[in-house]
């Protein structure tokens, strides 16, 4: 809260705000504009063929194939792992966490390229996989396992500090009245964390569907095949072929819209529900 | 079943189960394949690790990364500052729109971000119809790099100073009001310097996001070895002529930086704490 | 140096913080501004300082009229009940801090700062103390740092809003007469804001009983419990 006495004088505090808002424009509506623009420049017909192109397609099935796997697997990770930290004492704890959060700070690159060191050609069990004729490399295996090493921590760093903070006498009370564990972490521990687990999951999956890349590492860019939407968009693009390749990044566009939308709802209605408490 | 971690306090359920669960996921998505990277890139030899992740190449490569993220970083710091300012200590009509845009390099793909951007730098884009002309192409140069790496990195900035702006109390600005500060006496010593912890968090998680950066830059930097390659698409090159242990070993050198930086963090989290008093 | 108080008003939005409140403090005095929440003793301190503006009235010290003067030119030294120390200054640059900014021309020495800074931590008993934090210190030396720094450019007059509301009683009773004498001592002219009226009958030369904005009451304490004012008066005295 300003107080009367402290305000900026109306000039500087008008002139500070306009110079935010066109930082704000420049770096961010314009890029998003361009999308747009680039996408509908030869109109609604050309855009609609784009997205009806069957690679285009099977990118879009196949982004969606990927985050349908991954985002639940790193999900009852992030539970599980939540659930050990925040419930319980033990040492090593912090530790734990930092191992957890690992992959924000390794670069997309790498991170598919330790696949491509265990799975590839020339890995460990590259010679062992080409034998039995099993694919992860190039294929929608690696493409899984690329994408859930990148979003790993996603769920667990938003329910940990939230479970954490909830502390342990609600489970603790339902112990008493004869629940099991079970019981307890369906009825109790879920309903609690709710918000902050749809947040989670809805950040995870952000970041699983638009992840690049890890994907292009592992991926064989096989068009129709191993290509997920944002690799047919760079595919597009470097084929030139300009306005398909923005009118796929267009519908990539969108599910950034939504899920910023949901996720400035979700944080503006349960607050108080999403992290831990002050 | 012996417990290796005995547990203190709680009777809750669970805990071998989920702890169980935690690291063996833990161990076989992320320990076990970071170590194929240490491992792989030390299998030739110190004279073949050296040489491939010291190579000119590698030097120029390292220079372009690290040194971009440097500087887009440094701009996300002021422009950052600007935003979480207004954002916090104004009200004016759209703030909660522009508070939910900040997020937007966060929620984008950034192979999005990274054709949007080129489109517009380009020398047919509408920056780039400006820039070019008057000598100061951005496309397909470092200038370029440092654009998008401005663009990844602007919302850590903002987030990490908004809570630490929010909290301060006014009583502290009216204290140094009382005590004859003129309004910038007040920002530079008393505002400022209560948010430096912060302002270096959100600095080095921009820097360590940008460092490692793909997608939203390789459209837009020229790609030129020596010139405008980044590090991470030396290590794609590297994996596509099958070099894994040079690939490997340039890998090796990001991630120590990575988790020297991840250090960092922990040690500036305790310093803002020391502050926060 | 006097104040003058003349029919002073605000509001905050419908609610009416202060509505027509005068009175007039001599040089040298030690009032006390009492009353519960809600009942404008703050507001009224606070726009003696500046950091509020009234709607209406004036606020005279001596004879100035300062009801537009900014907080920094009045020559007042102000403390908060949090203490509002800079947690990234020693205790040193803290109480320095009211002289370090002041323009290069009426800036004293640095060693004239320095020996200002010692001469205030011995008035208020923290002898030694300047290369701390106020993270390291307790609350009641905290707050005799926050009175330190309020007195380093000499003012002629004190306002304290509530300034030992966050201590324990024993800390209380101590910093309260260290108060008294530094006010004595130095002469100044002091009004400190309460709700707890046991403390500001023990402080105060005369207390201004408020409620709801209005100005129920302005006497000696003696005067005060002999014949309250009002029905109001009687009933907070208990």
């Amino acid at each position: 809260m300003t107080r009367a006495g402290l305000r900026e004088p109306a000039a500087v505090k008008a002139l500070l705000i306009l110079a935010a808002l066109a930082y704000v424009a420049a770096m961010l509506l314009l890029p998003l504009g361009a999308v747009l623009y680039e996408a509908f420049l030869r109109g609604m017909g050309a855009w609609w063929a784009a997205i009806r192109d069957p690679d285009a397609k099977a990118s879009i099935w196949l982004t969606l194939v990927v985050a349908a796997v991954s985002v639940p697997l790193n999900t009852m990770f992030g539970l599980a792992a939540a659930w050990a930290i925040a419930k319980f004492d033990f040492r090593g704890k912090t530790a734990l966490i930092t191992l957890i959060e690992i992959p924000f700070s390794v670069s997309p690159v790498v991170s598919g390229l330790v696949f491509v060191l265990i799975f590839g050609a020339q890995g460990w069990f590259g010679p062992w996989l080409d034998r039995h004729d099993v694919h992860i490399i190039f294929a929608l295996p690696g493409l899984i396992l690329a994408t859930v090493f990148v979003t790993f921590p996603f769920v667990a760093r938003q329910l940990i500090p939230l479970m954490a903070s909830q502390g342990r006498s609600d489970e603790e009370a339902a112990l008493t009245l004869g629940a099991s564990g079970w019981q307890t972490f369906w009825r109790i521990t879920l309903p609690n964390i709710r918000f902050g687990l749809l947040y989670g999951v809805l950040l995870c999956n952000a970041r699983a569907m638009g992840e690049f890349g890890a994907v292009s590492v592992v991926s064989g860019h096989i068009r129709g095949e191993t290509n997920t939407m944002p690799l047919q968009v760079e595919a597009l693009y470097n084929d030139y072929d300009f306005v398909a390749a923005f009118a796929v990044a267009s519908l990539l566009a969108l599910l950034a819209l939504v899920t910023l939308t949901l996720k400035s709802a979700l944080e503006w209605r349960y607050r108080g529900a999403l992290s831990a408490r002050h | 079943m012996s417990r290796a971690f005995p547990r203190r306090s709680s009777r809750l359920p669970g805990f071998g189960l989920s702890l169980g669960i935690t690291i063996l996921w833990l161990s076989l998505i992320v320990l076990i394949p970071l170590s194929a990277v240490f491992l792989k890139s030390g299998s030739d030899g110190w004279h073949s690790f050296s040489s491939a992740a010291f190579s000119s190449r590698a030097l120029a490569a390292y220079r372009l990364s690290f040194g971009a993220a440097a500087m887009a970083a440094a701009i996300n710091c002021v422009f950052g500052l600007l935003v979480a300012w207004v954002l916090v200590r104004y009200d004016f009509a759209g703030r909660r729109l522009l508070s939910a845009l900040i997020d937007l390099p966060f929620a984008l793909p950034t192979a999005v971000a990274g054709i949007a951007l080129t489109a517009l730098y380009a020398d047919t884009g509408i920056i780039g119809r400006i820039v070019e002309p008057a000598g100061l192409p951005i496309a397909y140069r470092p200038a370029g790099v440092v654009v998008a790496l401005t663009f990844i990195g602007l919302p850590f900035v903002v987030r990490t100073v908004e809570p630490v702006l929010a909290d301060a109390s006014s009583e502290v600005e009216e204290a140094a009001l009382t005590l004859g500060a003129t309004r910038i006496q007040t920002f530079s010593r008393v505002i400022l310097p209560s948010i430096g912890p912060a302002l270096a968090t959100g600095f080095a998680l921009a820097f360590a996001r940008g460092a490692g950066e793909y997608g939203s830059v390789i459209f837009i930097a020229g790609n030129v070895p020596f010139k405008s390659e980044i590090a991470p698409l030396l290590i794609v090159t590297q994996l596509e002529e099958y070099n894994y242990a040079g690939a490997a070993a340039i890998a090796c050198v990001m991630l120590l930086i990575s988790f020297a930086l991840l250090l960092l963090l922990n040690m500036l989290q305790h310093w803002q704490q020391r502050r926060g008093g | 140096m006097s104040i003058r108080v003349e029919q002073i008003s605000k509001s905050f939005s419908a609610y009416p913080a202060l509505a027509g409140v005068s009175l007039t403090i001599s040089d040298g005095e030690f009032v006390a501004l009492l009353g519960p929440s809600g009942s404008g003793k703050t507001t009224l301190l606070r726009i003696l300082a500046g950091l509020e503006t009234a709607e209406s009235g004036q606020v005279w010290f001596g004879e100035r009229n300062v009801t537009a003067d900014s907080p920094s030119s009045r020559g007042i030294g102000f403390v908060f009940q949090h203490y509002a120390l800079f947690g990234h200054m020693t205790v040193a640059k803290n109480v320095a801090f009211g002289l370090d900014v002041m323009s290069r021309r009426a800036r004293p020495s640095a060693t004239d700062i320095r020996a200002r800074v010692e001469q205030l931590l011995e008035l208020v008993q923290l002898p030694g103390l300047g290369a701390r934090y106020p993270s390291q210190l307790s609350g009641g030396q905290r707050q005799r740092v926050a009175l330190a720094r309020a007195l380093a450019r000499q003012p002629r007059i004190l306002l304290l809003d509530e300034p030992f509301g966050a201590l324990d009683a024993k800390v209380r009773r101590e910093l309260r007469d260290a108060l008294r004498k530094i006010h004595d001592d130095l002469g100044l002219t002091s009004i400190f804001v309460t709700h707890d009226q046991e403390e500001a009958f023990a402080l105060a030369d005369r207390v201004a009983v408020l409620n709801q904005g209005h100005l129920e009451q302005f006497a000696t304490p003696e005067e005060i419990q002999a014949s309250p004012a009002s029905e109001f008066v009687t009933k907070f005295l208990g």
